[in-house]
């Protein structure tokens, strides 16, 4: 435990302030603001969890980005996960998935309507799950980044080990490079350094940002989940815009390796394929995706089950996608806070444990403190 | 089709859907004798003086968890629920929901662990009631107890004695019981992991009695942990709480489970803890006599009540802040 305390020391957080702060007068002595965008929802949570936006100068703007898979989870994934509940198929399913909604309902709405939907906390659930219920499809819900891709389809790996047919995923799966991509190529979003995410990077490896440093001219600096990273992560960002560099700084080198795990990546390209994916507000996004390859096409739900997943409807006055874009504060959607809380979510970014908008309302003073700090 | 709406387990939790539960449908029916506020216990006027009376579910799972077992917290928490409103524990009930199949083995532990607790607290268990369900129909054990107490002169308590500049304690390390069972739930198997805080309050209350005039408000956090007792006090109200975060006690296995599982140690119970707000002046005498007590040992000032009108905010280890809120459902989130 002393060693998540070494990550949480006050004293240290004080002088990356300071450092940070020093940083913030010389960029506006040079007339520049610095927009960094997080890509990771955990990187989201854990900086209103310490409150790491109001310690920053005035020059230097935090964005949220599309790093929440539950977020970027277009409604018609829930509209055919729904249709497949309809069909007598157990979903199974991680419990953020439960209260997204979809375009006429989410998965509790299924569940009360007499669908069978299971919440697991490991995706071998499935299997055994599949095994205990022999005589019906279990269908696992698969969304997530290259993080979760590896423990899901190792689903595959275990029912065809254990001779189990009745199991297949629903894929939606999600790549991180290409969304950075996408955001980088949109000319209406400011981004001038991304905080790479921390888990991510463990699989993928830091040299996968190289394109955007190189190509774009922007600063990339990997860093974990504790606030001292995350203090540490600005700074280097903010060293790197006061030199004009723009370079990928691996600053989680305690987990991230340069080429990332090639244990895990294999795993990937072994049951998986790039695939266009659409995310929700973005649109979609060309190889963005991966799909089960065609050999493993008894275990895609899709394919097996004669359902596809079409583009869904979301409530008209969610604004999620300009805030998965990071375009839209959380607190200046109209709706936030409202009409859309976490008890009655409108929107999937105020579902998710990572979403920004449930980052905001979790954490955010939204007016300042009386007579300032303590 | 209708329009019908379900109890979700998170209506259990402790937290808002707790509370809009029990004000939605509870209060409207009985809320205006001594139920009014929603005190820990019920003061009612008696000969000579006055007595507080209280009652408590215990559904725990698993039944038996390092640190205790359901016996243990049924007689705690109905123990410290008197305790917190002011008074001296004197009776309980202890009603029984057996089911079919559960071994009589555990059954005598957790009864003498009613003993002893009982023992414990100076508290004599004077009636009860046992019923047997069928397989199936229970979840092993469930436990029932009521409490009498005779209340204390000295302490005139209540949430809306609380103002501006008073101090915010705490009588020991949070979240112990809540990150105990859990561990258990989740098959964690730790070499020395967290262990459950249940233990009685009284003995640091009555330590306490003749300050008890500084003494505005004490409650146990329980399910919801400090986060929801601390909310509660001031929602609506004028004041609010500033929390700093290097000053709440944490045991380390509990702070380890915690980050694991991705909990806010704010949010998760404790069985023999106490929050007290009282007159600045007041606390290094109260955190004096209760470190002198054993179950007072980890006791800290968590924080100070101020004017940010029904918030609760907590100083981070940064040096920024943020929000304290109420938890809200039950969910494990992703690792990414």
């Amino acid at each position: 435990m002393n060693y998540i305390n070494a990550f949480r020391k006050p004293e240290v957080a004080a002088q990356f302030v300071r450092l940070i702060a020093e940083q913030g007068r010389e960029l506006a002595a040079q007339g520049k603001r610095v927009h960094i965008m997080e890509v990771c929802g955990s990187h989201t949570m854990a900086i209103g969890r310490y409150g790491i936006r109001e310690l920053l100068p005035e020059s230097v703007e935090l964005i949220s980005g599309p790093g929440c898979p539950v977020c970027v989870t277009d409604p018609g994934y829930i509209d055919a996960a729904v249709e497949l509940a309809g069909k007598g198929a157990i979903l199974a399913t991680f419990g953020d998935m439960i209260r997204v909604p979809g375009s006429d309902s989410d998965l509790t709405q299924c569940r009360t309507a007499g669908g069978d939907v299971r919440v697991c906390y490991s995706p071998t659930s499935a299997v055994e799950l599949a095994q205990q219920h022999p005589d019906r499809e279990v269908v696992f819900l698969a969304i997530g980044f290259e993080t979760t891709i590896v423990p899901v389809v190792s689903i595959v790996d275990e029912a065809l080990r254990a001779g189990v047919r009745n199991v297949s995923l629903l894929t939606a799966f999600k790549l991180v490079p290409p969304a950075l991509h996408a955001l980088l190529a949109d000319k209406e979003i400011k981004i001038d350094a991304y905080l790479c995410p921390a888990h991510v990077s463990a699989i993928i490896g830091s040299q996968a940002y190289e394109p955007f440093a190189k190509d774009y001219h922007v600063p990339c600096v990997v860093a974990g989940f504790e606030p001292l990273d995350i203090l540490y992560g600005v700074n280097g960002i903010l060293g790197q815009v006061l030199k004009g560099e723009a370079k990928v700084e691996n600053q989680y080198a305690r987990v991230v390796r340069p080429g990332g795990n090639p244990k895990a990546q294999e795993r990937i390209a072994r049951y998986l394929e790039p695939v266009d994916a659409v995310w929700r507000g973005v649109g979609v996004i060309p190889a963005s995706g991966l799909g089960l390859r065609k050999e493993f096409a008894a275990y895609d739900a899709e394919k097996k089950l004669g359902v596809t997943i079409r583009p869904g409807r979301q409530h008209a006055g969610c604004r999620c996608g300009d805030v998965i874009k990071g375009k839209l504060r959380p607190t200046a959607c109209p709706l936030f806070s409202k009409v859309c809380t976490p008890d009655h979510p409108v929107g999937p970014c105020m579902v998710s444990a990572e979403g920004t908008c449930a980052a905001y309302f979790k954490y955010a003073l939204r007016e300042p403190l009386p007579g300032g700090a303590s | 089709m209708s329009a019908e709406t379900f109890i979700q387990l998170a209506h259990g939790g402790g937290g808002r859907l707790t509370r809009e539960l029990i004000e939605n449908e509870v209060v409207p029916r009985f809320g205006d004798g001594p139920l009014r506020g929603l005190p820990d216990g019920a003061t009612l006027p008696a000969q000579g003086g006055r007595l507080i009376f209280t009652t408590d579910s215990f559904v725990v799972q698993p039944l038996e968890f390092p640190g205790g077992n359901i016996g243990h917290l049924a007689v705690h928490g109905t123990v410290n629920d008197l305790s917190v409103c002011g008074g001296e524990p004197k009776w309980l009930s202890l009603a029984m929901i057996i089911e079919e199949g559960l071994p009589l083995s555990v059954l005598r532990r957790v009864l003498d662990s009613v003993r002893a607790a009982a023992d414990d607290c100076g508290v004599a268990v004077v009636t009860g009631d046992t019923k047997v369900v069928a397989r199936g129909q229970g979840d092993g054990l469930y436990l029932n107890t009521a409490g009498i107490g005779t209340a204390w002169a000295e302490f005139e308590l209540g949430q809306e004695r609380i103002r501006e500049g008073d101090a915010v304690l705490v009588s020991g390390t949070l979240a112990d019981h809540g990150m105990a069972v859990l561990s258990v739930r989740q098959n964690l198997d730790f070499v020395n992991g967290p262990s459950s805080d249940t233990g009685p309050v009284h003995r640091l209350v009555g330590a306490i009695r003749d300050l008890g005039a500084a003494v505005r408000f004490m409650r146990d956090p329980t399910r919801g942990g400090a986060a929801a007792v601390l909310n509660e006090c001031v929602e609506g109200r004028a004041s609010g709480i500033l929390l700093v975060e290097t000053a709440l006690p944490l045991a380390p296995a509990t702070q380890a489970v915690a980050e694991m599982l991705g909990i806010d140690p704010l949010h998760a119970a404790s069985e023999g803890r106490l929050i007290l707000f009282c007159a600045p002046e007041a606390a290094t005498e109260i955190l004096k006599r209760w470190r002198a007590l054993p179950e007072g040992a980890g006791a800290a000032r968590i924080g100070t009540v101020n004017r940010d009108a029904g918030r609760v905010v907590l100083e981070t280890v940064t040096g920024g802040h943020r929000l304290v809120d109420v938890p809200r459902g039950e969910l494990l989130p992703r690792i990414c």
